[in-house]
């Protein structure tokens, strides 16, 4: 409790100084092509997985009552709706959120953000807004990616047994999607990805001395992150039933 | 008393006492722990000064507060005429350009090659980019600690006692008038220790910067220090040359000389 109005207080740090200049460009587009690059590979691999084992688990109860021919549909509404972006973002807390809560708890105890700090550099701006903005605009990238992938493992889990036409499958994905199956996705990654960074940035902006210091941050990172990532999920749902986009 | 300007140089004979440093009435607690009460220290241009104390004293405190990394409680700080304590961002970003600061840990960036982390303090933005050569700049601090063919490569690929040499050199591309060297030798073998303590007296005598170092490595302190001040209790309880303090009958300052 005593942290969360810490870890607010940090966001609106992050907010305030956001829009005030210097930009750090450079290092900005150097970190979303760290994060991009380090959590795509694996966020590919669970999604394809996910898709073709998600469609193997549905298919016999479809059977059951007669509506296999809907199988690409809800196993599309499935993916893109909750699926892709919760297992998308659960792999990037535990890939990014314990990455920079590690890098910056290591940076913090060997003195680094007090030296960026005397060399004329503000280390909140170089070091955490441009990991939250990151973070921020790259979950919602790698999301797209992912559920494009699980799309695909999910067009293999219904060739098994079966022979749909790649076109045909997607066909049928994208006519049964809604606006309000990927509006409400969309946004509510941009907001996960904003938890993960935040969360490991402040994890290790104040992590503890010492080297388990250092291990502490990056752990509680992922898990916080982890957790955050339900109760977004949870509010979204919440606000997109009140707006009536379901 | 001893000399405090070194012969030999060519600048002007500047008023050899002008105070580069003054800290006055300085506190600093944390929680019940009270660290610093009433430290009072003065330094002069061209001098260096090691604080001596154990650890845990508040040494690193004392030079954070000098920085501006820290706030005191209390007193005040007066850096190459301005007042630390009150300084806004920019000023106090502007002081400290002239200033160095060698980290214990020594504070290298990891994901960044030496040249790299040598250029960082030149991001500064109100600085004028176009007058200076960075190529330049570069090879001269790293021939200044001797180490000009590790500029292209990263700090976990060196030896202690070469990360402390890129430290410094670090601190010198910015040719500070004061350099802070919190424990420079902590941490290292004794000779790799020795090297880096003559590289900080030759360091000083070429660009006759003052320096307070803070150190609890007695070598350090005979061959490095003008003068000595003794961090205990948070005060500065005895001051004087090396040999005027191991002269000292007081069990605290004799303490050290064992
Ligand atoms: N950021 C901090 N928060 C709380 N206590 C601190 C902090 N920094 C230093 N201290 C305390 O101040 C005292 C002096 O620390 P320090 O200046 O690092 O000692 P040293 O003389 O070894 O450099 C220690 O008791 C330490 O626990
Ligand atoms: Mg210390």
């Amino acid at each position: 409790m005593y942290e969360a109005g810490d870890l607010s207080r940090f966001a609106g740090r992050f907010m305030r100084e956001w829009f005030r200049p210097r930009y750090e460009l450079a290092e900005f587009f150097r970190q979303c092509f760290i994060i991009g690059y380090k959590s795509f590979p694996l966020v590919a691999l669970t999604g394809f997985i996910m898709g073709l084992v998600l469609t193997m688990q549905l298919r016999p109860s479809l059977i059951r009552y007669g509506v296999e021919s809907q199988l690409p549909a809800m196993v599309g509404i499935a993916i893109v709706r909750e699926i892709g972006p919760v297992i998308t973002a659960l792999i990037f807390a535990g890939k990014i959120g314990s990455s920079i809560g590690a890098e910056l708890g290591s940076m913090k105890v060997t003195e680094q953000i007090d030296a960026m700090e005397v060399s004329g550099t503000n280390p909140f701006k170089y070091l955490v807004v441009t990991r939250v903005a990151a973070a921020t605009l790259m979950l919602p990238v790698l999301v797209m990616l992912g559920d494009a992938i699980s799309l695909y493992g999910a067009y293999l889990g219904v060739n098994i047994r079966g022979n749909t036409s790649f076109h045909l499958f997607f066909t049928q994905v994208i006519n049964n999607l809604a606006y309000g199956d990927v509006l409400p996705a969309f946004i509510k990654s941009f907001f996960f990805g904003f938890a993960v960074g935040i969360i490991g940035c402040y994890k290790g902006y104040y992590s503890q001395k010492g080297t388990e210091g250092v291990g502490r941050s990056a752990n509680a990172a992922v898990v916080i992150a982890s957790v955050m990532v339900f109760v977004i999920d949870l509010l979204a749902v919440q606000i997109t039933d009140l707006l009536g986009l379901n | 008393m001893r000399t405090h300007v070194h012969t030999g140089t060519a600048e002007p004979p500047a008023d050899p006492r002008e105070v580069v440093l003054q800290v006055r009435h300085l506190y600093k607690s944390f929680g019940a722990n009270q660290v610093l009460s009433d430290f009072n220290f003065t330094l002069y241009r061209g001098e260096n000064v090691v604080v001596l104390g154990k650890s845990g004293s508040g040494k690193s405190v004392l030079i954070k507060c000098i920085i501006g990394l820290m706030k005191p409680d209390s007193g005040a700080i007066h850096l190459l005429g301005k007042e630390v304590t009150t300084l806004n961002h920019d000023e106090l970003d502007k002081l400290r350009a002239r200033v160095g600061f060698l980290f214990q840990s020594n504070a290298l960036y990891d994901s960044m090659t030496v040249r790299q982390n040598l250029l960082f303090p030149l991001r500064r933005t109100w600085m004028k980019q176009e007058h200076y050569n960075e190529d330049e700049m570069v090879r001269q601090a790293l021939k200044d600690v001797g180490l000009e063919h590790t500029m292209e490569m990263m700090p976990a690929e060196l030896s202690g006692g070469m990360r402390k040499r890129i430290a410094l050199a670090r601190t010198l591309i910015m040719r500070p008038e004061i350099i802070l060297y919190d424990e420079p030798t902590t941490g290292l073998d004794p000779i790799t220790g020795r090297e880096i303590v003559d590289l900080i007296v030759a360091i000083q005598k070429k660009y006759r910067a003052s320096s307070v170092i803070i150190s609890h490595d007695m070598t350090c302190v005979r061959l490095a220090s003008d003068r000595v001040v003794m961090l205990i209790d948070g005060k500065c309880y005895a001051e004087g040359t090396y040999d005027e303090l191991q002269r000292s009958d007081d069990p605290k300052v004799k303490q050290f000389f064992e």
